[in-house]
């Protein structure tokens, strides 16, 4: 069970227990974090669901898939290189202790 | 449960245009009651993956859990809907015989599916689907379904039937017009989708009209003008119609929807708002009033209804109509409302999979449809909804997504 961290663009932090084998934007939405909208559901088709990983995990996470990273260039707040869709990021005790920056707008 | 002492906002539908407004609400520092009457005994759950796979655990697509709402004071009301509006008094009054008043009601109905029109469709085995019970009912039937005939070629039936083959089915999909997704799509891409679909297995039979469902209890046999096809499991999806009978019984204006102004707001009863599938609104990307039966729609809509009870001065309704459907491995978006007369020109993107379809009227882009390219999609929303004017000459061995990169470095806004 990862504890994963929202930091939104105000500082504020909500700490969000989630399962192994769900993915980040599911243990978003299902407690009700801010600026997490995801639209489509989590089927990559949306962009609206945009994180930013804090930099000292961006190794534990990964890089972006080839449809996610072309899908990072249209994304509402700006790219950066921590940029990854919340859907994509399936969470495992690996991800323990996860901090996950909100930007400013998704849609 | 007692009502209310003061009057506060009623929202009528507990779907994903109800759940909006609450959750704006409450977001927006509402802090006046809320009560949301639901008809079905489900929380808010998302409907878009009912025909995307089959389903057997209704948790899995709940909106939000039920603490969201006792956290924020929501009042979810379920199994019981409203069933009239008394506008001069202000009160609702529920199936159960509550009286509820209200300061503020959205009616977030939602729609009904169009009932299949032939003989036998009430045996065992034919399903339409719109509620997770339907889709659960479907899911069981789809373990042991061997010969599967879906009534309708729009996103439910085409979803569904994708979902069925994966499973093992035969299936056959058959729609009365002379192409799948006739409104939805340009013929273009309908080509093409048709084309994937046939190519793992799903046979489709276009201009093809259902007689008759036969069999003893259980269904055997779909019968159509072009011959009789064998069936131990039936899905309908043959288009859906507004539940707007509240509000016409209410005295406000109806017509196929709840019509509204374009602070979504009953243009009978401004105390009165309708948001979703149900209401039928001025929006700036068509030509005059449209009812739109889409989640983004839902959603936006509940959003700027919720700000606007909180407080948030009135603003229109502007939001750039938006769409998509995941066909097994066919992810079809669209953006922006097409029309027949359009001028439709193709681009694939690099992958055999990939395919944009760009729609021009008067030499500017209006609306975009892809297939497998989320990133096309996504510059087209950006582009359209920035009002950035796209002409036929732009796209010239080019895409959208390179035309936005390149006005990007030249550093045009976009």
């Amino acid at each position: 069970m990862p504890t994963v961290i929202f930091q939104s663009p105000d500082g504020t932090e909500r700490k969000v227990t989630a399962e192994s084998g769900t993915v980040l934007m599911q243990a978003a939405v299902a407690n009700g974090v801010a600026g997490i909208v995801a639209e489509c559901g989590g089927n990559a088709s949306c962009a609206t669901c945009h994180v930013y990983v804090d930099p000292r995990h961006t190794d534990l996470v990964g890089p972006p898939n080839d449809v996610e990273d072309e899908m990072l260039d249209f994304t509402a707040a700006e790219r950066r290189p921590t940029s990854r869709l919340s859907c994509q990021i399936q969470l495992s005790d690996a991800l323990d202790g996860l901090v996950v920056h909100v930007p400013e707008g998704q849609v | 449960m007692s009502s209310p002492s003061t009057a506060g906002v009623v929202v009528v539908g507990g779907g994903q245009a109800g759940f909006s407004v609450v959750s704006t609400l409450r977001a927006s520092g509402y802090d006046g009651p809320v009560t949301v009457f639901a008809a079905e005994p489900h929380l808010p759950y998302q409907r878009p993956p009912l025909s995307k796979k089959a389903h057997t655990d209704p948790v899995r697509v709940e909106l939000v859990p039920e603490s969201f709402y006792r956290e924020r004071n929501i009042d979810v009301r379920l199994g019981d809907d409203v069933i009239a509006v008394d506008t001069a008094a202000r009160t609702v009054t529920t199936a159960s015989g509550a009286r509820v008043p209200y300061e503020h009601l959205v009616l977030a109905t939602g729609a009904h599916n169009r009932p299949l029109p032939v003989p036998g469709a009430e045996l065992d085995g034919v399903h339409a689907l719109r509620s997770l019970d339907d889709a659960l009912a479907i899911g069981g039937a789809l373990a042991t379904a061997r010969e599967v005939v879906v009534i309708g070629g729009g996103f439910i039936g085409l979803e569904l039937a994708q979902v069925a083959r994966a499973r093992g089915g035969r299936v056959t999909v058959v729609e009365l017009a002379g192409r799948l997704l006739s409104r939805a799509v340009s013929s273009q891409v309908e080509e093409h989708l048709r084309e994937r679909h046939e190519r793992v297995g799903v046979r489709i039979l276009t201009g093809t009209a259902v007689r008759a469902i036969e069999g003893t209890e259980r269904v055997r046999r779909v019968v159509t003008d072009r011959g009789v096809l064998p069936a131990d499991l039936v899905v309908y999806g043959i288009g859906a119609a507004p539940r707007d009978e509240l509000a016409r019984d209410a005295g406000l204006a109806v017509d196929d929807g709840v019509i509204v102004d374009e602070q979504l707001r009953s243009i009978t009863d401004p105390r009165v708002f309708a948001v979703g599938d149900c209401a039928r609104h001025p929006n700036p990307y068509a030509d005059g009033l449209v009812r739109l039966e889409s989640v983004p729609n839902a959603t936006d809509q509940g959003t700027l209804v919720g700000r606007r009870i909180a407080g948030s001065p009135g603003v229109p309704y502007a939001s750039l109509p938006w769409f998509w459907s995941d066909q097994g491995d066919i992810k079809l978006q669209i953006a922006g409302l097409r029309v027949s007369s359009d001028d439709v020109y193709l681009a694939t993107g690099g992958s055999p999979e990939r395919l944009a379809a760009y729609a021009f009227r008067d030499d500017r882009l209006v609306a975009v449809e892809t297939l497998n390219w989320p990133a096309e999609h996504l510059a087209a929303r950006r582009l359209l909804e920035q009002d950035a004017p796209v002409c036929a000459a732009d796209l010239t061995g080019s895409t959208l997504g390179a035309l936005t990169r390149a006005r990007r470095a030249a550093g045009v806004r976009g």
